[in-house]
């Protein structure tokens, strides 16, 4: 899976995670929660997601790298590279 | 008409109710609820759910978007929703001005039957396919399943700072929400409840299972007849989901704001059988109801209408007649009725609901009827019994609603016309 592909999922789970919020106009170098009202569950529910689908485990120390779509994609490019979008 | 005893007691200890909030599986306001208890409108329809397979319940439609997020709904529990759309609802029948209401002054009181079955059943399913790795168990698992759940999202949702919690009582549980309510109230400890039950047993197939192991899940071909109290064929248990809360108020500020008055909680009594765990004590019962017309000053002549908690089981219908007809024995006047009958068991929500449904008999002097009943069993005859078709009564002032569940326990409370 390469960075688009990692950002469409991210998406994806993003719509499930915030079924209220429009996606579209979405800034990817501006932190995720500054866009989206999302807190520390919401933010533990990408996490979960990213588990569940893709067997991704992402230490707790590493959860600031999702700050932003920017970051998120750049810190998971490595983790799922090897992964088939699903 | 009867002397209300309730006089007797300054107005700031008489509780009234103000506002009434529902969700039935045959309607999703009290006219509508009440509409279909006249006209014989059942809720029960065909049902499936995991494991169990196909069934009956008594499943709700309300709009969960009306005062809800999605992402609410995601996050959430059902029990919590029907109790976030009955709130609402209560408090806009009630005509309080919300946005300028202490909201630390207003108490949350949910009766709940049980809480957390729905959310474990989920997450363990899910677990499953995840071959029982607990890495894969939700963060929202605890939160979804804490026993005050329901309460809790309900004080989120609607920014209440006052106390939250649930009252577990089996299927007592709406009466003992709006009991703790009113007591609540007396103690100064609020100055609005909301208060009575909620349930959203319908969606764990345990409660479906457990009922068909005991012998006590009813089955029949057509859904509308499968609830049927006090009839020869009845053969168990309906589950149903809904919700009921009521507004209940000190009747000195229900008077200061001119609030429109349903009726006072004139007098309520809870006690235990001490004696199984599932079969009822129909001795103790009936001191139940004793209790609760003492504290209410009345005498069993007086009370109009007595909604039963009979669901349907062979046993416990008998057991209930059987304490209704040791108190009521000679009280001509005394109407007995069910609405079991039409959207099955509501669990936690039983109490309030069926309380709710005959609410507007004060205003319109009507009794709804039990319905189903094609050929009454004889240890379940109540001299009083209205069966099939509403039947309209002179006048209503005082209502009784019995509300049992397991491990005996037991309530009972009356509700006077004011």
């Amino acid at each position: 899976m390469g960075p688009a592909e990692i950002k469409e999922t991210i998406l994806d789970i993003l719509e499930g995670i915030a079924p209220d919020e429009d996606l579209s106009g979405l800034k990817d170098d501006v932190p995720l929660r500054e866009q989206l009202e999302l807190d520390s569950m919401d933010f533990l529910d990408i996490v979960m997601e990213l588990r569940k689908r893709y067997r991704v485990q992402i230490p707790e120390d590493d959860y600031l790298e999702l700050a932003t779509m920017n970051s998120t994609v750049n810190y998971l490019t490595p983790l799922m590279k090897d992964l088939e979008k699903v | 008409m009867i002397a209300n005893p309730a006089t007797l007691r300054p107005d700031h200890e008489r509780i009234v109710i103000t506002g009434v909030g529902l969700a039935a599986p045959n309607g999703n306001s009290l006219p509508e609820f009440r509409d279909a208890l006249l006209n014989g409108r059942s809720g029960v329809s065909e049902y499936e759910i995991r494991y169990v397979g196909k069934t009956l319940a008594g499943v709700c439609s309300f709009d969960e978007l009306r005062y809800q997020k999605k992402k609410e709904l995601r996050r959430g529990t059902r029990a919590a929703s029907v109790g976030i759309y009955c709130a609402n609802e209560a408090v806009k029948d009630a005509g309080l001005d919300w946005p300028n209401l202490d909201k630390s002054m207003v108490g949350i009181y949910i009766g709940v039957t049980e809480h957390g079955n729905v959310e474990t059943e989920n997450e363990i399913y899910e677990l499953r396919g995840f071959d029982y790795d607990t890495k894969f168990w939700s963060h929202h698992h605890n939160p979804r399943t804490v026993a005050n759940n329901p309460a809790g999202e309900i004080s989120l949702n609607m920014g209440i700072t006052g106390p939250h919690y649930t009252v577990g009582a089996a299927c007592a549980a709406g009466n003992a929400g709006l009991i703790q309510g009113a007591q609540m109230l007396r103690l100064g400890e609020c100055d609005v409840a909301i208060a009575g039950g909620v349930s959203e047993s319908v969606r764990t197939f345990g409660i479906f299972a457990s009922f068909a192991s005991q012998g006590a899940l009813a089955t029949h071909s057509d859904p509308a007849k499968a609830s049927r109290p006090f009839d020869t064929e009845r053969n168990g248990i309906v589950v149903a989901e809904g919700g009921c809360l009521y507004i209940l108020e000190r009747l000195s500020d229900a008077k200061r704001r001119g609030a429109k008055i349903y009726g006072e909680v004139a007098g309520y009594a809870m006690n235990s059988d001490a004696s199984d765990f599932v079969l009822p004590n129909p001795t103790r019962q009936a001191e139940c109801v004793q209790l609760a017309l003492r504290r209410a000053r009345l005498a069993p002549e007086q009370v109009d209408i007595v909604s039963t908690h009979a669901t349907g089981t062979s046993s416990g219908d008998v057991q209930e007649c059987t304490a209704l007809r040791s108190v009521f024995a000679g009280s001509e006047a005394t109407w007995f009725n069910n609405a079991k009958s039409f959207i099955g068991h509501a669990m936690g929500a039983a109490g309030s609901l069926e309380l709710g449904g005959n609410l507007p008999a004060f205003a319109d002097g009507v009794c709804h009827p039990t319905i189903n009943v094609d050929t009454l069993d004889p240890e379940c005859a109540l001299d009083g019994l209205v069966v099939n078709e509403a039947r309209e009564k002179k006048r209503v002032d005082v209502i009784l609603n019995n509300s049992f569940g397991m491990l005996g326990i037991n309530s009972v409370v009356i509700i006077t016309r004011i």
